[in-house]
């Protein structure tokens, strides 16, 4: 009876198979889950339908009204809150009174029943977040939400990871600007493009961004 | 064939292997698409066990509610603890004047209940730019946007500067704001009481200014103001 004997180059089936094997299958894991498994790639574009095809590049961008006319809770309160049927009908009780466009909002003038706005920027219910602190410190809108007045259709545009929180935490610098002009739109690209810091009273007090777990997770 | 090399069998095995898992990371990363691509879908969560945790967030559903929503309506007799003022009439809004404009018999008052100063004014201009000027435009003449781009929804609102309004009692230009006029809507849902005397300093300001000449500014600025006229400003 002859022995079966493994051939010599069987020693190199382990090691080359690591290698050429387990090595870029588990690399590709790791790159996927990184490169596909933040916020980045599932938060970053969010663009979800309106019930009411509502612009903000039109009102707020082409017709220049500011954002508190409607977001009118936001330098008070940690909730934006997105504006009451109430609200558009100061204009269009008058403005566009028959436009198909416009049916659900008087509809729910009429049955005192809330527009549906679909929520695009939500961070998970254990993150503790408050806009009043960001804009009375000089944080605009543009820095969190981007260039919302060119959008037809509000689209997340960053993050909003704690990675992200932190970024902005530990470096405040680049994004501070006078408080009065927290609704401005486009002085950070600007700012950004000319590598000049924003417009920003001297003597307003220094922020102290929270970089301690409690001061997110309360 | 030297001992080192691996069998030329599996060698040409391993690339093909290679070669399958290098077009499956691609494939893969083509299929996926890149980050920040438009999406009307939700954003997955990979965890998400505390994400959505079931308490009742600001503007949120509720399903005890026939409208559906978890936010309940303020009951106007109430009021709003962050609103409380120092003043016990003024905390249970029993002070006519500041909060109505108007005095004991019910008449607009004449004078803004308010001391007038820098920060009021400043404060003043800055509401009526947010609240005021898409109708009125930033110098109260009545041209805004919304006027310029209604349609004829809206007749063109009286300029804030006419004599009339010059005239009228502080109260009335607050009873305005709070609960509009003829074509104009009401803004007590958007703007609280005290902002609304600030603004009524302002729209005193602009009546003041369209009608200002050059010996009511200082000296000392004079000179700025005629030469940007004279560059046609
Ligand atoms: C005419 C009223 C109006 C004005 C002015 C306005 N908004 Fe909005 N905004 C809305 C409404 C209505 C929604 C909800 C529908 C939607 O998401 O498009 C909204 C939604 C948003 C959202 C998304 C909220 C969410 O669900 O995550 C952001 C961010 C926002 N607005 C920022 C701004 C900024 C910044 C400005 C100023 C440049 C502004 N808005 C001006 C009415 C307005
Ligand atoms: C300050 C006045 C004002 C307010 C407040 C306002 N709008 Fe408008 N809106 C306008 C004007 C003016 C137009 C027409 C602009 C144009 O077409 O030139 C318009 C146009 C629109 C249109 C396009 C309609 C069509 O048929 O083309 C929609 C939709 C709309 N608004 C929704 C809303 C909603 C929803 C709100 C409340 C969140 C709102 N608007 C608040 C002034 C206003
Ligand atoms: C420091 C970053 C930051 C700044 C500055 C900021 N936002 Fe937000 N905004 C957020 C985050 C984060 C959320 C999501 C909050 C949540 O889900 O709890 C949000 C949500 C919103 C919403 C949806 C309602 C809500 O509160 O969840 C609106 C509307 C909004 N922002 C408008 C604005 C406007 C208008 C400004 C400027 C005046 C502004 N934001 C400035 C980060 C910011
Ligand atoms: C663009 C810069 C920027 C970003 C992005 C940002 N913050 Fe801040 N945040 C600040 C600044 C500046 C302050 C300091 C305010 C001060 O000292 O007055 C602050 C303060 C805070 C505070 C302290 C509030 C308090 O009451 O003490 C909290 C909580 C907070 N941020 C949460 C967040 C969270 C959560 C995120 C991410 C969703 C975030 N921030 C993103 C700039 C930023
Ligand atoms: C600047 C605000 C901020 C600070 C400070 C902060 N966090 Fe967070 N954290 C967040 C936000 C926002 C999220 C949600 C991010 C998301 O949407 O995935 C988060 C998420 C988390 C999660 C859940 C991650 C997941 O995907 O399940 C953990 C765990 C966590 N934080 C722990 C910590 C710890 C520990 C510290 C202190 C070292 C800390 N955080 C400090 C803002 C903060
Ligand atoms: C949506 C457009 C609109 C907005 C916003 C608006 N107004 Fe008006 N306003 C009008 C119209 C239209 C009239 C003319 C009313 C009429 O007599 O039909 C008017 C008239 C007035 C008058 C004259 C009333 C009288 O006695 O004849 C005053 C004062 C006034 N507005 C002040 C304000 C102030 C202050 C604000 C900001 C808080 C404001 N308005 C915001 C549309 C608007």
């Amino acid at each position: 009876m002859s022995r079966f004997l493994f051939p010599k180059w069987s020693n190199k089936v382990l090691p080359l198979g690591f290698f050429f094997g387990l090595g870029p299958a588990g690399t590709a894991v790791v790159a996927g889950v990184w490169y596909y498994g933040t916020n980045k790639h599932f938060e970053v574009g969010y663009a979800p339908e309106q019930p009411v095809p509502f612009s903000h590049k039109l009102h707020a961008g082409d017709m220049g009204m500011d954002c508190r006319y409607c977001h009118s809770t936001v330098e008070k309160g940690a909730f934006a809150s997105v504006p009451p049927t109430q609200t558009c009908m100061n204009c269009h009780e008058k403005v566009l009174t028959t436009s198909p466009n416009l049916a659900k909002v008087r509809e729910s003038w009429k049955s005192d029943v809330p527009i549906e706005w679909v929520k695009v920027h939500n961070l998970p219910d254990y993150a503790y977040f408050d806009h009043s602190v960001h804009l009375s410190a000089g944080v605009g809108c543009e820095s969190c939400h981007g260039r919302i007045d060119q959008m037809p259709i509000v689209e997340q545009k960053e993050p909003l990871s704690m990675g992200w929180c932190l970024d902005c935490h530990r470096a405040p610098e680049a994004h501070l600007r006078d408080p009065k002009d927290v609704t401005k739109m486009g002085m950070l690209e600007a700012s950004q493009k000319s590598g000049q810091p924003m417009a920003r009273p001297a003597d307003l007090r220094k922020p102290v961004p929270p970089q301690n777990c409690s001061g997110c997770h309360r | 064939m030297s001992p080192r090399q691996p069998h030329p069998e599996l060698r040409s095995a391993s690339a093909r292997a290679g070669t399958a898992l290098a077009a499956a990371v691609a494939l893969s990363a083509l299929l996926a698409g890149c980050r920040g691509g438009t999406s009307e879908d939700p954003p997955i969560h990979l965890v998400g066990d505390m994400d959505w945790q079931d308490k009742r967030l600001p503007q949120s559903e509720s399903l005890v509610f026939a409208d559906k929503r978890a936010q309940r309506p303020i009951d106007p007799r109430t009021v709003a603890h962050s609103r409380a003022h120092d003043d016990r009439a003024r905390f249970l809004q029993d002070d006519d004047a500041y909060f109505h404009g108007v005095d004991a018999a019910g008449k607009p008052i004449a004078r803004m209940p308010v001391e007038v100063d820098a920060a009021l004014l400043a404060r003043g201009e800055e509401r009526f730019k947010i609240f005021c000027s898409p109708c009125h435009d930033n110098t109260g003449s009545g041209n805004g946007v919304v006027i310029q781009r209604g349609r004829g929804g809206f007749p063109m609102p009286v300029a804030l500067y006419v004599e009339r309004l010059k005239d009228s009692p502080d109260g009335e230009i607050f009873e305005t704001i709070t609960k509009g006029r003829n074509n104009m809507p009401g803004y007590a849902a958007q703007i609280p009481v005290e902002d609304r005397w600030a603004i009524v300093s302002w729209v005193r300001v602009l009546q003041q200014s369209q009608a200002a000449k050059i010996d009511d500014v200082p000296a000392a600025d004079r000179g700025k103001i005629l030469a940007a006229e004279k560059e046609g400003m």
